[in-house]
């Protein structure tokens, strides 16, 4: 039952485009130390003053405040929703968060927190971080999840991808979306386990196609998460997708962004490939967990001329 | 099994009720994923540890001298037409006096051990790299070139060459076969204005190492970091008339090329003057090397890595303005992906920054002068004269200072003038294909040949295309590439003779 889709015209075959043409799909080859050089560009961005403070503004919006450990308690879900309602209590200026992440055990927590607030709950789902449950079960659990949260962050099989097993893959990714409804569906790529560029394009194809909202870099859980190279390939390759089929899929980088610096980075690289229809959450997110609070001290820096200690942002 | 998501008044928010960023602006016609929301503020590069002189002299026998006409001329910033310093005009007796200082080094010099001339040019090196950002900075001042090219590319690539060429200096015996060789003489050195320094590390470096001494004439509107490398020999305490740089126009390197003193001319710059110093130097007995001109193809194959392709395209086109000899600008892209490698190549070119070179966020800086600026704009005028369709972006342009926006030609025919004649500025010239014989035979089709560019995914197709490709450099899947180690330089009217490496090495040396 399941297809081997081995080379480019199956793959396209698979998809809505059936005719044989030379434009880039999720099969086209990408050369490495070309992309690490684009990526070093938007790195190398100057963002001072005004496009700074807009920048971090923009990256508030834009995060998914994040929680996903084993330690995770009621206790532990309120600090974190409190924390993303009003990142900084009696600075009203400060925008709230996109969304707050957690595992579906505590979506309900989380739901309960933010009710009446901007901010919505997306939970993990499908096994994560690793997706090796029964596909039953993924499907269970993302329904589960989705009761409570807005949006859903699933796991991609990367061992059906390692196996060469793409309509697995794709059926997996559809089969939740059909059990989530009208939430949102973010695919976890877990870019680090895929073995390289031309894999990290070929995955965000197969996820885009098979119903994805967002492609979303990495549980955080693997080592490397989120890099700029791979966020350039997948930008590209969203670009590509909306020239082909006229829908546009968000990005999210997650894992390992813990400097404003780094978040200015991504957020360059969107603006410069993507530009200003994805500079909005609805297009853009980070996934981090220690993120906010240098945000933070980056914007008072700007407005008042020095940092202030870290002491001064509440944990979370 | 699956649980459906619960319809009742605990129905999860909307996502239209996320926080919003300002909506965005729908782009204007003809502008795919338009960026305006996140401009980038001005992030210019500081200019307070810079030091100008009003006024300089020419370096002859290791000081600054007053030239012999007391003529100084002004040298502008290309990017505000302000004058940033005056400088010598010399003459035909100051030239004589500069080849006279050097002679006279030049017995001392190459008698020095290969050792103790490498400690000077490691010592030129360091002093080079501890004053970069000067360096950096005056180069963007004087030539218009962008600040994050002066800085992470001119400069470094710069010390690489001395420091690659200090440990050669002590190594010759080992270089050939023939033997270590022995140096010429006193070297005539004229270079251009596009990469001052740059340029002026690869000539000085190679003469020095293999013990000959130099005459240099930087470019008349580039000449202050050759004035400052002047002062960094004086600060390593180089010997007196080892390097003499002498600044002035198109006479004073047309007298210093003549000069009877010189054992060895190397020029690097228009294929015009470089056949006009070759018919000069006919008879003279002495040598030649000549880096003139290029009109590069870069030749894009259907199963190339496409952005990264139209990456290099990029690079190869744009980068310092377009004012490089090896610039790709001649784009043969394979006809089945013409369409979409072209609206990529648009998207590109129209994030291009074009501005202040002081701007760390500046892709695209100033035109090196008003005279290069009228040759860009007269040969993109007959290119439309000639029928072929014009792309720039709607990029602004600051009022002063000469500039010209990032240009891709299209409907492009091989006869065309802006297909056969190299711009020298951001201009490029796109042709199609349809097989690699084809490919290689419009590549070939110029009457020059320094480099080219391939982009596939196919190794043995790079090999192949190499193999046929009349350019004195290849890249493959990249471009603008440079190493001290790789030996530079052209075929047919592109000139003749190598720059790095052994083969730059054996250009200094004799060995009969």
């Amino acid at each position: 039952m399941d297809g081997w889709v081995h080379n480019r015209d199956q793959m396209r075959n698979s998809a809505a485009a059936s005719t044989l043409s030379a434009t880039p799909d999720g099969a086209v080859s990408l050369d490495q130390v070309a992309v690490e050089a684009r990526a070093r560009l938007f790195s190398s961005r100057s963002v001072k003053r005004g496009s700074k403070l807009f920048a971090c503004n923009l990256i508030i919006t834009c995060t998914d405040l994040t929680t996903l450990e084993g330690s995770d308690t009621r206790g532990r879900v309120e600090v974190l929703c409190a924390k993303a309602m009003r990142p900084v209590p009696d600075d009203a200026t400060i925008p709230a968060v996109a969304a707050v992440c957690v595992y579906p055990s505590q979506a309900a927590t989380a739901r309960r927190c933010l009710q009446g607030s901007p901010v919505v709950v997306a939970s993990v789902a499908t096994g994560f971080p690793s997706g090796q449950v029964p596909a039953e079960v993924k499907i269970a659990e993302a329904g589960e999840a989705a009761r409570f949260a807005e949006e859903i962050d699933m796991v991609m099989d990367r061992g059906a991808f390692l196996e060469g097993r793409h309509l697995k893959v794709q059926q997996e990714i559809a089969g939740v979306k059909e059990a989530i409804g009208d939430r949102h569906l973010k695919v976890i790529l877990e870019t680090g386990e895929l073995g390289g560029l031309d894999q990290v394009r070929r995955a965000s194809w197969l996820a885009m196609e098979a119903g994805a909202d967002f492609i979303k870099t990495s549980t955080g859980k693997i080592q490397p998460a989120a890099t700029l190279p791979v966020a350039v390939v997948m930008l590209e390759a969203i670009r590509d997708f909306a020239w082909a089929t006229g829908r546009e899929i968000g990005f999210k980088p997650a894992g390992g962004i813990r400097s404003a610096k780094q978040a200015v980075a991504y957020l360059v690289a969107v603006n410069e490939i993507l530009g200003d229809r994805w500079l909005r959450p609805q297009r853009f997110r980070i996934g981090a967990s220690s993120l906010l609070n240098d945000v933070l001290m980056q914007i008072y820096k700007e407005r008042r001329g020095g940092y202030q200690s870290p002491q001064d942002f509440s944990e979370a | 099994m699956a649980t459906s998501p619960p319809k009742t008044s605990a129905r999860p928010k909307s996502l239209d009720l996320l926080p919003d960023a300002p909506v965005p602006a729908e782009g204007e016609a003809g502008v795919e994923f338009p960026n305006r929301l996140f401009e980038y503020e001005p992030a210019k590069e500081s200019t307070e540890h810079v030091r100008l002189e009003d006024r300089y002299g020419l370096f002859i026998g290791g000081r600054f001298v007053n030239p012999h006409s007391k003529a100084h001329h002004p040298t502008i910033n290309p990017a505000t037409e302000e004058q940033l310093a005056l400088v010598a005009e010399a003459d035909a007796s100051d030239v004589d006096r500069a080849v006279e200082a050097a002679s006279r080094a030049f017995l001392q010099w190459s008698r020095l051990s290969g050792g103790q001339r490498a400690r000077f040019l490691f010592r030129l090196a360091r002093l080079l790299q501890e004053r970069s950002r000067e360096l950096a900075v005056v180069e963007s001042l004087d030539g218009g070139k962008p600040i994050r090219e002066s800085r992470d590319f001119d400069v470094p690539a710069a010390a690489q060459h001395l420091f690659y060429h200090a440990g050669w200096a002590d190594k010759l015996g080992f270089a050939f076969a023939a033997g270590p060789g022995r140096a010429l003489g006193v070297i005539g050195q004229v270079i251009p204005w596009n990469f001052p320094l740059l340029m002026l590390a690869w000539k000085v470096a190679p003469a020095l190492a293999t013990g000959n001494t130099v005459v240099l004439k930087p470019a008349e509107t580039t000449p202050l970091t050759a004035l400052l490398f002047a002062d960094i020999c004086r600060q390593a305490e180089l010997p007196p008339g080892v390097v003499n740089i002498v600044t002035g126009g198109p006479e004073v390197g047309a007298a210093l090329v003549r000069h009877p003193g010189l054992a060895k001319v190397a020029f690097t710059g228009s294929t015009a003057v470089g056949k006009e110093i070759q018919r000069a130097l006919a008879g003279s007995g002495k040598r030649l090397s000549l880096e003139l001109g290029g009109k590069a193809a870069h030749v894009i194959f259907e199963d190339s890595p496409i952005d990264q392709a139209v990456e290099g395209v990029v690079n190869g086109i744009f980068f310092n303005q377009g004012h490089v000899c090896c610039a790709g600008s001649r784009l043969l892209v394979q006809e089945s992906i013409a369409e979409p490698f072209l609206r990529r190549l648009r998207l590109r070119v129209s994030r291009l920054r074009v501005g202040d070179p002081l701007d760390k966020n500046t892709d695209i800086g100033a035109i090196n002068s008003r005279a290069q600026l009228d040759r860009i704009e007269a040969l993109v005028q007959a290119g439309v004269g000639e029928g072929a369709h014009l792309y720039q972006p709607g990029c602004e342009l600051p009022d002063r200072g000469f500039w010209f926006p990032p240009s891709i030609f299209t409907g492009v025919a091989p006869a065309h003038r802006i297909a056969r004649e190299e711009i020298f500025g951001p201009v490029l010239a796109v042709m199609t294909f349809r097989t690699p014989k084809e490919a290689v035979e419009r590549a070939n089709n110029t009457r020059y040949g320094l480099s080219a560019g391939v982009w596939t995914s196919k190794g043995s197709r790079i090999l192949w295309m190499s193999q046929r490709l009349r350019a004195g450099v290849v890249w493959a899947n990249t471009y603008n590439q440079f190493d001290p180690a790789s030996p530079f330089g052209g075929y047919r009217e592109s000139g003749f003779g190598r720059e790095g490496g052994v083969q730059g090495l054996a250009e200094y040396l004799e060995f009969s």
